[in-house]
């Protein structure tokens, strides 16, 4: 049996044509069912199917039905080691855009749930998720942000700590500003405070955070009662002097500018009890930890190589398991029939002490066999040596 | 039976210091304080026994020895977690080499004391257990003024040479503060009802000790927070280093 794969990903297709070939976990977990032992990981950035008794050609339809087009320039197709060392890199997060994205072990798991494959590709999914558990538990590519927004939110939680409880006053409604307003929340934080210079569009940021919409007059007023201030207005001006800001000495407050020209008068980090972060701050720290996760990509690429050589070794190990079958049911067989013979000549005791003694001969007598076999079909050997255990033990040509 | 236990505690005491050099060994380190502390607890133990139940830790040496062992289970018990590495980087290289003197001076031999007096062991093994407090408790306030160094000055690399948020280091300051300073206070107790009794003179080293508790009981009462906080952490702490090294030998015994 071999494993395929076939399926397009960023690497080699443009995001119009990624856009139509992706399916939703439904439509994906439909595919693959109805093309019986496979498993379709589709998500923003890839689709691929990976099967086993099915035939190529029928993989390849599908993903051109849904592209509409003929697929031969983009299309990859890898087998047996290669598409299991792919999977397993995928999962490890190492093919994705940002190296060690989380987000996509999920996917791989779910697409495998979803699925009915055969035990090669269910063995091989297997393997991928515990690879990718392995990579963000034993390397730290996960660790770091990989986004201005992440790492505004990660900032603020190492002044914190826990963010629960912990109040946000968001002023602006710049994209990146929502997205840190929406992480700091994801962390626990509560969103108490939105201005903005158009009140509606205060009100109905407020209203998808549960937050309150004031004006851009109040900030100095509510400064009291926040812990972290997240400003993104296209105002040409600073919009908060150092001098509005009231006494942090008790409780620190954190602020994080992200607009351009920047909103928050820069002497606001020499404030006690004050800290301060501009975009320029940011990125730099975000060039920073995206270093971190490629240098642990490295040791992620070792624990992925590593899972590789625990698939090769599996499967090797198939080729053997018929020989190593037939072999131990030939010597069985041998076995009682001979006992069957002295069956009539022989007191129950004494034919169940033989019963037991010949049992143990035959066991010791294929164990080495057994282990030799199995160590050899690690190797290039293994089939050789299956069928020379078939030759000089006349065992049939049959598969369990 | 003493030279069984020293060994693997200084092994494991020598191998977290140099463990925590690393991320990646962080775990490793945490389990050579872990296997260390449990050696050495075995070790006094074995010292209590060889003395007969008298105090084997009389001498300064034994004293540095019983430091090592309240400082590294203060330690265990507050600081031990992979985000807290900074922190064993600081404490573990310092309980190896102390060890290492406490052996040198032979304070981890089973040797009998003359301290036949309930009243001086109390008075030593209290204080000793609060200055191992306050030796980690200024370790916490060193890191917190670095970390809030490093968030003010908007390091790049914050997010990749991390220490535990500032509000966490605050926290476990305060609190290994807080369990110290009824040590420090029972201690001195104890030994100025023994002066009394033997009729002994007030000296340099209970002048500065007073000192420290006064700073710690202020921090205390005042419950300062950020920076503040931690400069008073580090000036009591100062006081009791002056009062523990610069005047061992004036003490009254």
């Amino acid at each position: 049996m071999t494993l395929t794969l076939v399926g397009l990903s960023h690497h080699v297709a443009p995001l119009a044509l990624r856009e139509r070939v992706t399916l939703e976990p439904t439509a994906a977990a439909g595919l693959a069912r109805s093309l019986g032992d496979a498993v379709c990981l589709s998500t923003c950035n890839r689709t691929e199917i990976y099967f086993g008794e099915v035939e190529e050609r029928e993989a390849v339809a599908a993903l051109e039905t849904l592209a509409g087009e003929h697929l031969d320039g983009v299309l990859y197709r890898l087998h047996d080691d290669s598409a299991a060392l792919h999977l397993f890199r995928v999962a490890a997060g190492l093919d994705s855009l940002v190296p060690g994205e989380a987000e996509i072990l999920g996917q791989v798991r779910s697409a495998y749930e979803a699925a009915t494959p055969g035990p090669l590709v269910g063995q091989v999914f297997r393997q991928a998720v515990v690879v990718g558990k392995r990579v963000r538990t034993q390397t730290s590519i996960g660790e770091s942000p990989a986004s201005v927004s992440s790492a505004a939110a990660a900032l603020a939680a190492q002044v914190f700590g826990d963010l629960h409880g912990r109040r946000v006053f968001l002023i602006g409604a710049g994209r990146i500003g929502e997205l840190a307003a929406a992480n700091l929340a994801s962390r626990g934080a509560e969103i108490a405070y939105v201005a903005n210079r158009t009140v509606d569009t205060a009100r109905e940021l407020a209203n998808r955070f549960g937050g309150e919409a004031v004006g851009l007059d109040e900030i100095p007023a509510r400064l009291a009662e926040v812990d972290v201030v997240v400003s993104s207005t296209s105002a040409p001006e600073p919009i908060l002097q150092a001098r509005e800001v009231p006494s942090r000495r008790r409780a620190p407050l954190f602020f994080i500018d992200i607009a351009v020209p920047r909103d928050l008068d820069g002497a606001i980090a020499k404030l006690d009890g004050c800290f301060l972060y501009d975009i320029d701050d940011l990125e730099a720290v975000v060039a920073e930890t995206m270093a971190l996760r490629h240098a642990e990509a490295a040791r992620a690429e070792q624990l992925v190589a590593d899972e590789g050589e625990r698939f090769r070794a599996w499967r090797a190990s198939l080729d053997v398991v018929p020989a190593i079958a037939s072999l131990r049911a030939h010597a069985e067989e041998i076995r009682t029939s001979e006992l069957a013979k002295l069956d009539r000549r022989m007191s129950d005791d004494a034919l169940r002490t033989l019963e037991s003694v010949t049992s143990q001969i035959l066991n010791k007598l294929l164990h080495l066999p057994t282990i030799r076999m199995k160590e050899a079909a690690v190797t290039a050997d293994g089939a050789e040596y299956a069928d020379a255990v078939r030759y000089l033990f006349g065992l049939e040509e049959e598969t369990p | 039976m003493v030279e069984a236990f020293f060994w693997p505690a200084l092994l494991g005491y020598g191998e977290a210091a140099v463990a925590y050099a690393s991320m990646r060994t962080t775990r490793a380190a945490t389990w050579g304080v872990r296997l260390g502390w449990l050696a050495q607890t075995a070790l006094l133990i074995a010292q209590v026994v060889g003395t007969d139940g008298d105090f084997p830790w009389s001498s300064w040496a034994g004293t540095l020895n019983l430091f090592v062992w309240f400082l590294v289970g203060t330690y265990l018990i507050w600081g031990c977690r992979p985000r807290f590495r900074l922190l064993g980087l600081t404490v573990m290289p310092l309980a190896a080499s102390l060890f290492l003197v406490a052996r040198i001076g032979g304070g981890t031999n089973a040797r009998v004391s003359h301290y036949g007096d309930l009243f001086l062991v109390l008075h030593v093994g209290m204080l000793t257990a609060a200055f191992a407090g306050f030796t980690l408790a200024a370790g916490l306030a060193a890191l917190y003024l670095w970390q809030e160094h490093r968030l003010k000055g908007r390091a790049p690399d914050i997010l990749k040479m991390r220490l535990p948020p500032l509000a966490s280091l605050e926290f476990l300051a305060w609190r290994t503060i807080l369990v110290s300073v009824p040590l420090l206070t029972l201690g001195l107790l104890i030994g100025v009802i023994r002066q009394q009794r033997d009729g002994g003179t007030f000296d340099e080293r209970e002048l500065i000790t007073l000192f420290a508790w006064i700073v710690y009981g202020g921090l205390l009462a005042s419950r300062p927070t950020g920076r503040r906080a931690a400069c008073l952490a580090l000036g009591g702490f100062a006081l009791v280093v002056i009062a523990r090294v610069a005047l061992a030998g004036s003490h009254f015994t």
